[in-house]
């Protein structure tokens, strides 16, 4: 197949025309003459074809050409004056003749087409045949190499194989010679060694035998001992005392050891029982506090109060009844206090990993205190409220000075007396959270620290609002209570960040301003005054502002050591000016 | 610091007595002895040939001088000039002779290790000890000079034998678990004996003065052992150098090992003060001179070094040994315990160049100290946590607790310090070069100075 379309491929110049000549292979010859010219020279072959002379044989061939090609064959006109052309079935014979030329020329076109798209896709499956091959080819070399080098690597294996096998004699081999030489060699080492044992005893007996002459001390005169004494005979008693004296050495020096032991053992102990003493100090007082708060905590404090008990008990008793018992305690208690520590350290650890996520876990904490604070801030705002309306009660009921005066008395007493009240339950609300502070971790110290901030603006504010809501401080009253209670309802972003400053400050700011003392307001205004306060506001309202402004410089400045507090409060007292004058310009 | 001028001598043969009243020293075959303080020659013997060994008796009274090609052995009374005593040991040979603790007995041992001769000046009496064993340490005293241990070797196994000084008498005698035992030493309290195998094998045997085994202690097998073997002043540690570069401490109660101290080539994470020895350039010392306007002959043209401080990690040069020879340079060698048994100097043959202190309280290292040269000598002042040390050039280094200093000898000539030896109140350290000695001593100024 492959080799026919080569050849094909190779007429391809002539392609068209064969496949033409394909479809009608009958007339091959004619139309391959036709073919030609037809294509050519068209008109002058027609002219040379037909003259005036030879038009009825050329009809009449025309005619038999056309039977042949199966059309009709009506050309000839056989008339009386011979035949002619009629022109209808010539014409007819002419468009069917066309006809049948432009189909094959369109056939021969489509055949043209499919030849170029054969012969490219015979011409790209050549091109990726022979890749193929190619690839083949290689890929047969490849096989062939890994072939080889696997059969090589075999070979190696096995050589490898056979060498380890020889190596692994060798050292068999080797060690067994090793250690029959090493036995030799031991053996030898005795045999020569007792060769040499026996030259040297002969040399000695040699030399002894010999009375080698030189062999002499020659001395002036003998000397006397180192020590004085004579020396002693040598008796059983002599060897006796030697070994009395060397076991006194050894004794003196056993007894050394042991008071040195002793010594370090007593220290030792010293230390030990610092320790216990320390533990159960560090222990105890751990649990005080703690009393209430869990079960088992309680139950391990009696444990510890037992086991101090018995301890000292142990203290006292010599130390080997004790040591078990010091032993055991010492060990109780230090596992409590490695448990202890391990709590801790767990614990930290847990802070730690909190850490990251700090704003999701005080989070519940911190909105259920906000929740609290707000209700308290509510109470008073509404405890605030109910004082001003009373105040406005008591100002529209044009009562005489002096009722009034009486009346305000009364107020001022009722609200202390209300105050006094709210403090104590304030106070005790205080100690609680206190309380729940100290349980809180370092998350809920932060709140804490938060709410003492809070607090402290609040305390700051609850002050200012006590000082304000007592008549004799005049004017000022009405518009910065007014003014307060819009500031702390709109401003509480603005709280939120003075507490965020305040966080930074110290502590004890807290103690400091949480404790207002009610017994300021014990001045009574006369009424004139709080009629000046509450309904002339219009016409001295900037002084007031600047007054006013004055006062909380002055309150704050008291607490230099709170900058940020201080700034905070600044920050209001604009803001509540303004709020003054809405809150009086619409009544 | 000040300098003595230098005296001759030979075969380094010079030692101070006992007392610390006198210094006796060998030329070729004269004995001088001198009176420390004033260095004046007090007396002055002559010994039959050149003076092989030299040894001051415990109460300072006499001198041995032994002449091993001879044979022969001569003892000088420094109160009697006139009494002398001469031991032949004849054709039997000797090669090593010494005091008895009492100072007035002599061992000499002859050779191939036949016997050991006991001479007593006392009575001229005579007595035998057979079989001693020829190995690195055969034979000790104990501290107070009542017994002597003496390692022998019998039927092809070792021993020991314990004999009292007082009248030689054989207290004690007792195999040993040893292959081939290379030496024993008593404990400074006289109540312990420790014995070490060769270096073939790590072993080293606790024995009590009766004679049982305490304990055995073995760091490793089948690799060079023990190399070296020292006790504390206090006989609380024993530390055990050995051919793996490392030094194991073991206490004395329980017998083993509390602490290993290892040589690393490179020193870091360490609290320990690395001092190294750097040479200063002729110029600069010349500026120096000039400066200070001192002039010395021997010192202008000789190299000036000094300590320096190193930061951490230090590397410290080491020799690799070859492996094919026999006691290869590796491992540590020498172990010296301060008087106060506070500190240990060790060194380690193949970093030849340093010096390794550790402190025993904290049970770390203290400081090392390298220098230019191999170090060839150190020893501790007898009274003071202070180590002298000599590299064999002409500086005399020292090493105390508050700093480390090197001093050059300021003596004309070729001077260079071989080896050196206290004085046994630590005030003065003498120097011994090759053919010549010198007395350097200690002002206390400059030990304050360089304790602060």
């Amino acid at each position: 197949m492959g080799e026919w379309r080569v050849t094909n491929a190779s007429m391809d110049p002539e392609s068209s025309r064969i496949s033409h000549v394909t479809i009608s292979p009958s007339r091959h010859h004619h139309v391959a003459a036709y073919a030609l010219p037809l294509s050519k020279q068209s008109y002058s072959v027609i002219s040379a074809f037909c003259t005036e002379d030879n038009v009825l044989q050329c009809i009449s061939y025309l005619n038999q050409e056309l039977a042949s090609l199966g059309l009709s064959m009506c050309l000839e006109d056989r008339s009386p004056e011979g035949t002619s052309l009629n022109a209808v079935p010539a014409l007819n014979a002419m468009y069917e003749l066309l006809q049948i030329h432009k189909r094959t020329m369109c056939t021969l076109e489509k055949m043209e087409e499919e030849q170029l798209k054969q012969s490219s896709t015979l011409e790209h499956l050549q091109i990726s045949n022979s890749r193929l091959k190619d690839q083949l080819e290689l890929s047969k070399r490849e096989n062939s190499g890994l072939h080889e080098t696997e059969r090589q690597l075999q070979l190696k294996i096995k050589t490898l194989q056979s060498c380890l096998k020889t190596e692994k004699e060798e050292v068999q081999k080797l060690q067994s010679i090793i250690s029959s030489r090493a036995s030799q060699y031991s053996h030898d080492a005795k045999r020569k060694e007792r060769e040499a044992l026996k030259l040297k005893e002969r040399l000695s007996q040699l030399l002894v035998d010999r009375k080698d002459k030189k062999i002499a001390i020659d001395v002036l005169n003998c000397l006397g001992r180192s020590d004085g004494k004579r020396s002693v005979w040598r008796t059983a008693k002599l060897v006796a005392s030697h070994e009395s004296d060397m076991y006194k050495t050894l004794l003196s020096d056993y007894e050394t050891s042991q008071k040195a032991l002793i010594m370090e053992n007593a220290e030792l102990k010293k230390v030990l029982q610092q320790m216990k003493k320390e533990m159960i100090h560090i222990l105890t007082p751990r649990h005080q506090p703690a009393s209430g708060a869990a079960a088992d905590d309680s139950q391990e404090q009696v444990e510890l109060d037992e086991e101090r008990d018995t301890s000292r008990e142990a203290l006292d008793q010599s130390c080997e009844h004790a040591r078990e018992q010091l032993l055991n305690s010492i060990r109780q208690q230090w596992r409590k206090l490695r448990n202890h520590v391990v709590k801790l350290d767990q614990a930290s650890h847990m802070q730690n990993q909190m850490e990251p996520n700090k704003e999701m876990i005080p989070l519940e904490t911190h909105e259920d205190e906000m929740a609290r604070m707000r209700q308290e801030v509510q109470q008073c705002k509404e405890f605030i409220q109910t004082q001003q309306q009373l105040l406005l009660q008591q100002l529209n009921t044009s009562f005489d000075d002096e009722t009034a005066v009486f009346l305000n008395g009364c107020y001022t007493l009722e609200e202390k007396e209300r105050l006094k009240e709210e403090w104590k339950l304030f106070e005790e609300q205080k100690r609680n959270f206190e309380k729940e502070r100290r349980n809180f971790t370092e998350a809920a110290i932060r709140l804490g620290r938060e709410k003492m901030a809070f607090e402290e603006d609040r305390a700051a504010w609850l002050k200012n609002q006590f000082l304000n809501s007592t008549p004799f401080t005049d004017r000022r009253r009405c518009s910065s209570s007014d003014g307060q209670s819009a500031l702390s309802i709109r401003s509480e972003p603005e709280i939120r960040m003075s507490s965020v400053k305040a966080k930074r400050s110290k502590s004890p700011i807290y103690s400091t301003f949480s404790t207002p003392k009610p017994s300021r307001t014990s001045l009574v205004p006369s009424t004139a005054e709080l009629y000046r306060a509450l309904r002339l506001l219009s016409d001295s309202r900037d002084s007031s502002k600047h007054s006013n402004r004055g006062q909380w410089q002055e309150s704050s400045t008291t607490e230099d050591q709170h900058p940020h507090v201080k700034s905070s409060i600044q920050a209001h007292t604009g803001e509540m000016s303004i709020f003054t004058f809405d809150d009086h310009s619409v009544t | 610091m000040n300098f003595s001028e230098v005296f001759k001598q030979s075969n380094q043969l010079c030692k101070v007595s006992p007392d610390g009243k006198y210094l006796a020293t060998c030329v070729q075959y004269r004995l001088v002895v001198r009176d420390i303080s004033t260095l004046q020659i007090l007396q002055l013997y002559t010994c039959l040939d050149q003076v092989s060994h030299m040894e001051w008796s415990s109460d300072s009274l006499f001198i041995l001088c032994a002449m091993y090609k001879r044979g022969l052995v001569q003892v000088w009374s420094l109160e009697q000039p006139d009494w002398h005593c001469k031991i032949d040991e004849g054709s039997i040979g000797l090669v090593s002779s010494r005091w008895s603790p009492d100072g007035r007995h002599i061992l000499n041992t002859t050779e191939f290790h036949l016997r050991i001769t006991v001479w007593s000046l006392c009575t001229k009496a005579v007595s035998y000890i057979k079989y001693p064993k020829a190995c690195q340490k055969g034979i000790d005293f104990s501290t107070d000079g009542s017994y002597m241990a003496l390692a022998e070797r019998r039927d092809c196994k070792d021993c020991i034998s314990i004999f009292v000084c007082d009248d030689w008498h054989l207290l004690r005698h007792f195999e040993t678990e040893t292959q081939d035992l290379a030496g024993l030493e008593w404990s400074p309290n006289g109540c312990v004996l420790a014995v070490w195998d060769s270096c073939l094998e790590y072993k080293v045997l606790l024995y009590s003065l009766d004679g049982r085994l305490l304990s055995t202690y073995s760091a490793y097998e089948w690799s060079l052992g023990v190399k070296s073997v020292s006790w504390s002043p206090s006989s609380q540690f024993l530390a055990i150098g050995s051919y793996d570069e490392k030094v194991r401490i073991l206490n004395h109660i329980t017998w083993k090992k509390i602490v290993q101290f290892e040589h690393p080539a490179v020193i870091e994470n360490t609290k320990a003060t690395v001092y190294k020895e750097v040479e200063k350039r002729p110029a600069e010392v010349r500026d120096e001179f000039s400066l200070h306007n001192v002039t010395m002959d021997s010192t202008l043209f000789s190299t000036q070094s000094k300590y320096e401080i190193c930061s951490l990690p230090v590397q410290i040069p080491a020799v690799k040994p070859d492996p094919d020879r026999a006691n290869p340079k590796i491992g540590v060698s020498v172990l010296a315990f301060s008087s106060d048994s506070r500190y240990l100097a060790t060194k380690n043959d193949n970093m030849p160049t340093a010096i390794w202190v550790w402190d025993m309280q904290k049970m770390s290292l203290e400081a090392v100290l390298e220098h230019t040269l191999s170090v060839r000598c150190f020893l501790w002042d007898p009274c003071r946590p202070r180590l002298a040390l000599c590299t064999g050039n002409s500086k005399l280094y020292l090493w105390s607790p508050g700093g480390c200093v090197s001093v050059q000898v300021p003596v004309e000539g070729d001077f260079q310090v071989q080896s050196l030896k206290w004085h046994c109140n630590g005030d003065s350290v003498i120097l011994l070069g090759k053919e010549q000695l010198c007395l350097c001593y200690m002002d206390t100024e400059q030990e304050e100075k360089l304790n602060s």
